[in-house]
């Protein structure tokens, strides 16, 4: 069943370029490497959620035909019917997938419990850090494309730390909150209404509000500390079920967004980049071939998709700047049409609610803290720039997860694809098969103490 | 922790809903509005993917499309450069389209419903079908008379326009506007050097872009007596009445002296109307006006077509039928602030000054009509359209009226008497063709104080039989001495140039 899911999935997924003789290559390569990663997962997971694979494979395959489709238009006519299937950016994209996919099936070898992770949570959350702050302070030259600094730059390649510092300073938020859950929910005081916080115990929220921000100044990227700041409220909140977290972290993120649009606007310096996406945002068409250039030709591209779409390999995607990365989804847009996003929405979505769906499951506190907030970011992450390409929010330079192209974000997010099939599958493991399973170091001191906690928070 | 989770579960529901919503929004409600933004390249690729059809006069092109190279599949040329360019317009790539490739640009461009049929077929193609093609009206020899004869004119007008069209049917044979433009340029696919072309050409000081056998209008001045000299008729007066006249005219209550513009014209108290015409006798046709009262004259004006405001140029009939607009002609209220007629107005007003304007399309309308015996035909351009086959025939104009009987036909054959009166012993003789009865009317209408007068010639063709021909307006804007003689000579060229063409085909 999964295995048919898959190839047909694939093939599906990479007929949208126009028929050449070898069009199913790319599709018959996915389809060997899925039913690989699946053969993998039987051995290594068997009791994972058997919905995950085939959805991420479906969107990475889509990506890869749609990116191969892009290489395709950029050609020149005459070369176009026996482009090389190995080139371009889909080609690319095709030997990161193949990356990704090992790299994923690597972590599943490696993890064989997903609470060894919180073994090593302080270590994952400094590097964490560390990945975050690398582009920051490197030098423009090496770090900074299209104005914000994001990358790494070494040679022909170009890394985004940020990508995986995500997964690695999730695992700490994770480790941290259920560690301190108790107290950060247990103790508070009340006014006018809701639970609010001892002080010191807002100290850590406040400290990845800075960070946030910080991103958000230094390395220009509203999206990041977007994504960062919503992960860790989240998880806060499903720590301590207390809603005051969440009203406060809105309140703190709309409180820095706004001051930070009032402060572009008057002072500019670091936060003007911030307060020019606002603007673009709310007048895109001011600026049409300027500022507005981008958004403005996402909209038209959506906007001419209409309800079915020009088809696919119908449309002009490439009149949209950036296609590839940030505004895939747009492109795609204009070719496959409402119905079509609604499709790929709705299996993102699938992806998410069978995350979550991994965490109500799983019995373990810090299991469920991960699935919860890997789940919760990467809808956050697609809800940003979808919401971002389609003018719902202003603009933030995201990846779509598993269509864009780019290795660092698809590695990243087949790592995040990874663990939840470790956690799920330890969720859908019959009980008996616990003890079997956990791993000889579960007896050291942090990991024991986690497995001690209770699952559902005594209230006061 | 698992209600927190669930709950996180409904948060991103609720986002994915508002992205879904969202998408609705931009994919389906804006879609149109997104679709023809003008910002949009993508719908003109789309467009360049098929073979735009052309537009054709006497089976020659005077618009294809050639293959090219990049992004556009289709090159737009016009042969004929700047002959044909008020007529059929140009189609550029990011400018407005105009002319019948506005006009007609759904037909050309394949996505009109008529061409629905071969639209499906193309889904079993691997190429698209070209769109159809349009027949002009045009009659290729008299557009190039009157371009040449225009351009080459011999009183050195900068300025003119020239409009021929058959009084039976209302077919334009001819539509020159001077200076013209070559809209090459104007379609490159290099759109910045297009604009550049387009703003040079909205720079120039002639104005090359206006249609002025069609949009602009301008003091009609003698050519307006025709319409007197309509409602005259109708009112009683018979070609051998006899009109005061003189050599000066004031009207009673102010205003400036009425001269002739020659001593030699009509110094006699009283003159027939009937000479009146062929003299072009002003101080007559003042008075004639003043005697007739305003509301006379602009009723006959109106029938003859003034201040008409919907009036287009293009298709006759059928779905989405448009055309290029035409510029109200106006003869101005001619009233005093009481209401009542105001005869130093109206006395220059009879003889098409004041604020009487008409287009040079109006003047040959009013020839038209009184060449066809009072049946004033409506003007198209658009003889056939063709499917992207060449056989399939999706529309074929038929002539229909414009403002039906202006004139009785016993006035209309009085009025061909007079104006033929005119071009044989009158000031129209230059645009005397042989072997055919021609009619006409000069006018020479001052514009501005310090300018020159521009020069009008409006008339018509007919066969001995008594079948009209052609009717034809020239007008040379600011065109000083001789200017209404000079227009009369390239009407004459210009109704030449049809008859020879329809002797011929």
């Amino acid at each position: 069943m999964v295995l048919v899911a898959i190839y047909s999935a694939t093939v599906e997924g990479n007929m949208l370029d126009t028929v050449t003789p070898d069009f199913w290559v790319p599709a018959a390569v996915l389809g060997v490497l899925f039913f690989a990663l699946h053969m993998v997962i039987r051995f290594l997971a068997p009791y994972s959620d058997p919905a995950l694979v085939p959805c991420v494979a479906l969107l990475n395959g889509l990506g890869v035909g749609f990116l191969r489709r892009l290489d395709l238009a950029e050609a020149p006519p005459a070369d176009r019917a026996d482009y090389p299937i190995f080139a371009g950016t889909g080609g690319r994209q095709l030997a990161w997938t193949l990356a990704s996919v090992i790299l994923a099936a690597a972590l599943l070898a490696i993890i064989r419990d997903h609470r060894v992770i919180s073994r090593y949570a302080y270590t994952l959350g400094l590097a964490g850090i560390v990945l975050v702050m690398i582009p920051a302070l490197l030098p423009a030259s090496i770090s900074e494309i299209n104005g914000a600094k994001l990358w790494v730059r070494i040679g022909g390649f170009s890394i985004q730390p940020g990508e995986f510092a995500k997964l690695a300073l999730l695992a700490f938020f994770a480790y941290y909150l259920v560690r301190k859950r108790e107290v950060l929910s247990l103790a508070s005081h009340r006014f006018l209404g809701i639970d609010f916080p001892r002080g010191r115990d807002l100290g850590p929220v406040v400290v990845v509000w800075m960070v946030s921000l910080l991103v958000l100044v230094f390395e220009k990227d509203l999206g990041t500390s977007l994504l960062y700041f919503g992960m860790f409220v989240v998880t806060l909140y499903i720590a301590t079920e207390r809603v005051s977290w969440l009203i406060i972290g809105l309140l703190l993120f709309f409180g820095g967004a706004y001051s930070a649009y009032l402060l572009g606007a008057t002072v500019g310096g670091p936060f003007a980049n911030f307060y020019d996406r606002a603007r673009i945002w709310l007048d895109p068409f001011a600026a049409p071939y300027g500022e507005g250039y981008q958004l403005v030709q996402s909209l038209l591209g959506l906007g001419t998709g209409g309800l079915f779409g020009a088809g696919p390999g119908a449309g002009q995607p490439t009149k949209v700047p950036e296609v590839h990365n940030d505004f895939i989804f747009a492109g795609m847009g204009e070719e496959i049409g409402l119905f079509g996003l609604s499709a790929l929405l709705i299996i993102y979505l699938l992806i998410v609610e069978r995350g979550l769906r991994a965490g109500l499951a799983v019995r373990d506190s810090f299991g469920k803290l991960l699935a919860g907030g890997l789940a919760f970011t990467l809808a956050l992450q697609v809800f940003v720039i979808v919401g971002g390409v389609s003018k719902l929010i202003p603009l933030t330079g995201q990846t779509t997860p598993f269509l864009s192209a780019g290795g660092s974000s698809l590695m990243a997010n087949w790592m995040l694809i990874a663990l939840l099939l470790r956690i799920s599958d330890a969720a859908r493991r019959p009980v008996s098969g616990i003890d079997s399973s956990r791993p000889s170091g579960a007896s050291a001191s942090a990991p024991a103490q986690l497995h001690g906690a209770p699952t559902e928070v005594i209230r006061p | 922790m698992n209600a927190p989770l669930r709950r996180v579960g409904v948060v991103v529901l609720v986002l994915f809903g508002l992205l879904f919503a969202n998408l609705n929004w931009v994919q389906a409600y804006r879609a149109d509005a997104y679709r023809n933004s003008d910002y949009n390249g993508r719908v003109q690729i789309a467009e360049y993917e098929r073979q735009r059809g052309n537009i054709e006069a006497g089976k020659t092109a005077l618009a294809q499309s050639k293959a090219s190279d990049g992004e556009l599949k289709f090159l737009r040329e016009y042969p004929f450069d700047a002959e044909y360019a008020h007529v059929v317009g140009y189609k550029p790539v990011n400018l407005a389209a105009t002319g019948i490739e506005r006009t007609e640009n759904e037909f050309l461009n394949g996505t009109a419903d008529a061409l629905i049929a071969d639209r499906i077929s193309d889904w079993f193609k691997s190429e698209k079908t070209p769109g159809g093609s349009v027949l002009m009206t045009l009659s290729r020899r008299a557009q190039d008379v009157a371009f040449k004869q225009l351009s080459d004119n011999r009183v050195d007008a900068t300025r003119g326009a020239a409009i021929a069209l058959d009084p039976r049917t209302g077919a334009v044979q001819a539509l020159v506007s001077m200076p013209s433009f070559n809209p090459n340029p104007l379609v490159s696919h290099d759109t910045v050097a297009a604009e550049k072309a387009y703003d040079k050409l909205e720079k120039d000081r002639d104005k090359p872009l206006n249609n002025r056998a069609l949009g602009e209008v301008y003091p009609p001045g003698s050519t307006f007596k025709v319409i007197d000299a309509a409602a005259a008729l109708e009112n009683g007066y018979t070609p051998q009445t006899q009109i005061p006249a003189g050599p000066v005219y004031r009207a009673p209550t102010s205003g400036t002296d009425i001269r002739n513009a020659a001593d030699s014209i009509c110094p006699e108290a009283q003159v027939t109307l009937d000479d009146a015409l062929t003299e072009s006798c002003n101080t007559g046709f003042a008075q004639l006006a003043v005697k007739l009262g305003g509301e006379v004259i602009k009723d006959k004006a109106r029938d003859f077509g003034f201040t008409q405001t919907d009036l287009k140029v293009g298709r006759l009939a059928g779905a989405n039928a448009d055309g290029i607009p035409v510029a109200a002609s106006e003869t101005g209220e001619i009233k005093n602030p009481d209401g009542g007629d105001d005869p130093a107005a109206l006395a220059q007003s009879g003889i098409g000054q004041n604020n009487v304007r008409m287009t040079p399309l109006q003047g040959a309308l009013i020839a038209a009509a009184v060449a066809n015996n009072g049946r004033q035909m409506r003007p198209y351009l658009v003889q056939q359209l063709l499917g992207p086959d060449r056989t399939t025939n999706h529309y074929t104009a038929s002539p229909r009226e414009l403002n039906g009987a202006v004139v009785s036909p016993e006035v209309a054959t009085t009025l061909q008497g007079m104006m033929v009166n005119v071009v044989e012993s009158g000031t129209g003789g230059n645009a005397r063709v042989d072997g055919f009865r021609v009619g006409g009317k000069t006018g020479t209408a001052q514009s501005a104080e310090d300018r020159k007068d521009h020069g009008w010639f409006i008339g018509f063709a007919m066969r001995p039989d008594g079948t009209p021909v052609t009717a034809v307006c020239v007008f040379l804007e600011e065109a000083g001495p001789g200017g209404s003689g000079e227009a009369a000579r390239i009407a004459g060229q210009i109704m030449r140039a049809v008859t020879t063409d329809r002797e011929g085909s």
